[in-house]
């Protein structure tokens, strides 16, 4: 899932401050999971808005929504007319969603309210731990299922770093060294021998360094044209 | 003769090798380098010249190792993951093998976060790259060397003819894949080693011994590291808090009874415990070169160059080996 943590009140204000019609648009989905995002999370964001605006003698009308995902057209299409009345939408999606907003609200911006931080799991009630980078090249069967590349402070691929201090990373006694938890769970699985291989360096072009990414799936994009043009012929006939 | 560097030549003959290290400054004061390689000359074979060690920024490794090669001191560059990706460091690489130089020391890097310590602020912001990790680090200058091509398979008309390092802290957790680390470096091509420093001369043995039974010290030489120890209070830190280090009671004792033997005079407690410190160097390095399978040491004086000439002697490791 997508996580993601409120933004401090004052930078939200610097933000908002100068607009006069502001809608805090909600994400019901990952971001809602985490307590930063969701419709509650926004009209909490609205009600302080509100408020600030009040202390600071701006007349402001602040109202806040929400839909399933920002990242579908299906969810949000039914609402655009309301948002569009707005002056400034500030969305409480991951930038995923804030950017999927940007590209179809003309002259509307869309702030961020929220700073999206990584992809991670639940570990327990409030605790969320990132554990894939989505690097676009999987190779955590070749370390225990546990991925050097988003949960390694360095990236490693060959092994910890002389920086493992009793089972935890260099950079804090509060991280785990992803290392220390392969070469524990390799012997466990009784693959560790699979650790002398030399991993070489890696291809980055299917992470971020490779450009901004896509994934096209022709076939199910072939059948929906078809589709639809059976469905225009279809139309015809009637 | 990979390199025809002195450390190389050094290690061939079979003699017990020494390397040092040299720290360059904070600021683009030359003169502090060719001082400190002026202070090194001729008791070492070889000086690490660090690439911003806990990731404070200072001279480059590589204009530092120029400087002091031109004064004199033979150099090994060191060169991190943290900073540079693959394009860089072979493009520095290439210029320092341009320059002359003929030692590479391959490592991971300490992390940013280290650079904000004690009254410095560094750059714990700073984004770093970790393109390459060290193994990989390593094959990379081999294939240059070896096979003429950079990383990505272009040729090299002429080649850089690096002696190849790495690190090793044979005492990290988890203790028993560190032998498997060891030999994932030597494998992609290192030709020599410098570990982490040794007090824990148990520990260290009994790590060496499974080095020896993987014919791994016939493949590459490894040079054990010794920190020189300055007061009671380095001692301690060094246990509690940096990774792959233990030292045994017995050494923190001694160096508190040094302390304790000035009273209140803190000059004296200094001198006292700088000297007690150099006893237990000169004892650890006889003791680790008595370890089979070692090759030399690596002798880390931080930020004390001054105190290698009285070691290197004491230790009688004095005069080193030349060659013509
Ligand atoms: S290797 Fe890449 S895709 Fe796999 S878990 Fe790690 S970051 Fe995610
Ligand atoms: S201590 Fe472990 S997790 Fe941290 S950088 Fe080193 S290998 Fe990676």
């Amino acid at each position: 899932m997508i996580m993601g943590s409120q933004k401090p009140i004052d930078e939200i204000w610097a933000m908002v401050k100068d607009f006069n019609r502001v809608l805090v648009f909600g994400c019901n989905t990952c971001v809602a999971v985490c307590h930063a995002g969701g419709e509650k999370e926004a009209e909490t964001i609205a009600s302080l808005v509100r408020m600030r605006a009040q202390q600071e003698g701006r007349t402001m009308e602040v109202k806040h929504l929400g839909v399933m995902r920002h990242c579908e057209p299906e969810y949000f299409e039914p609402v655009m007319d309301e948002v569009k009345k707005y002056d400034l939408i500030l969305s409480t999606a991951c930038g995923v969603g804030v950017n999927f907003l940007s590209d179809r609200t003309g002259t509307i911006p869309v702030f961020p309210g929220i700073n999206t931080s990584f992809f991670g799991s639940v570990e327990a009630p409030g605790f969320f731990k990132e554990l894939c980078a989505g690097c676009g090249n999987c190779i955590v069967h070749l370390t225990g299922g546990l991925c050097p590349i988003a949960r390694c402070s360095k990236t490693l691929m060959n092994g910890p770093c002389g920086g493992t201090n009793k089972g935890k990373c260099e950079v804090s006694n509060e991280i785990d060294c992803i290392w220390y938890l392969i070469v524990e769970r390799m012997k466990k699985l009784g693959t560790l021998e699979k650790l002398s291989e030399i991993q070489p360096p890696r291809n980055w072009a299917t992470s971020r360094d490779g450009g901004p990414r896509r994934i096209s799936l022709e076939h199910l994009r072939e059948y929906e044209e078809k589709e639809e043009k059976a469905q225009a012929t279809g139309g015809k006939k009637q | 003769m990979k390199s025809g560097s002195n450390l190389e030549k050094v290690i061939a003959s079979g003699k017990p090798a020494v390397t040092a290290e040299l720290g360059p400054p904070m600021s683009a004061d030359a003169h502090e380098v060719v001082k400190k390689a002026g202070i090194l000359k001729g008791f070492c074979d070889a000086a690490n010249i660090t690439d911003c060690q806990t990731a404070v920024v200072r001279i480059s490794s590589i204009a530092a190792a120029a400087l002091a090669f031109q004064n004199g001191l033979e150099p090994v560059v060191q060169m991190t993951c943290r900073d540079r990706n693959r394009i860089a460091i072979q493009a520095d690489l290439l210029g320092a093998a341009a320059l002359g130089l003929k030692n590479c020391l391959c490592l991971a890097g300490d992390h940013q976060k280290f650079s904000a310590a004690g009254k410095l602020k560094g750059h714990p912001g700073a984004k770093n790259v970790y393109d390459l990790d060290t193994c990989q680090l390593v094959g990379v200058l081999k294939k240059m060397r070896d096979e003429g091509k950079q990383e990505g398979g272009d040729a090299l008309e002429v080649a850089p003819r690096f002696f190849i390092g790495a690190s090793w802290t044979p005492m990290a957790d988890p203790v028993d894949f560190r032998p498997i680390n060891l030999m994932k470096k030597v494998n992609a091509g290192a030709d020599f080693i410098q570990t982490q420093g040794i007090y824990d001369i148990e520990g260290f043995r009994s790590q060496m011994e499974k080095i020896r039974n993987m014919g791994l010290h016939e493949r590459t030489a490894i040079l054990g590291g010794i920190i020189v120890p300055k007061s009671a209070m380095m001692l301690k830190y060094m246990d509690s808090s940096v990774a792959g280090v233990s030292v045994p009671k017995s050494l923190i004792d001694r160096m508190n009874k040094a302390k304790e033997a000035a009273g209140e005079d803190k000059k004296k407690a200094r001198e006292l415990q700088e000297q007690e410190g150099i006893r237990i160097t000169v004892e650890l390095i006889h003791q680790v070169l008595e370890t089979p399978g070692v090759k030399g040491v690596h002798i880390q004086a931080i930020e004390w160059e001054s105190a290698i000439e009285g070691i290197v002697k004491a230790a009688g490791l004095y005069p080193r080996p030349t060659f013509d």
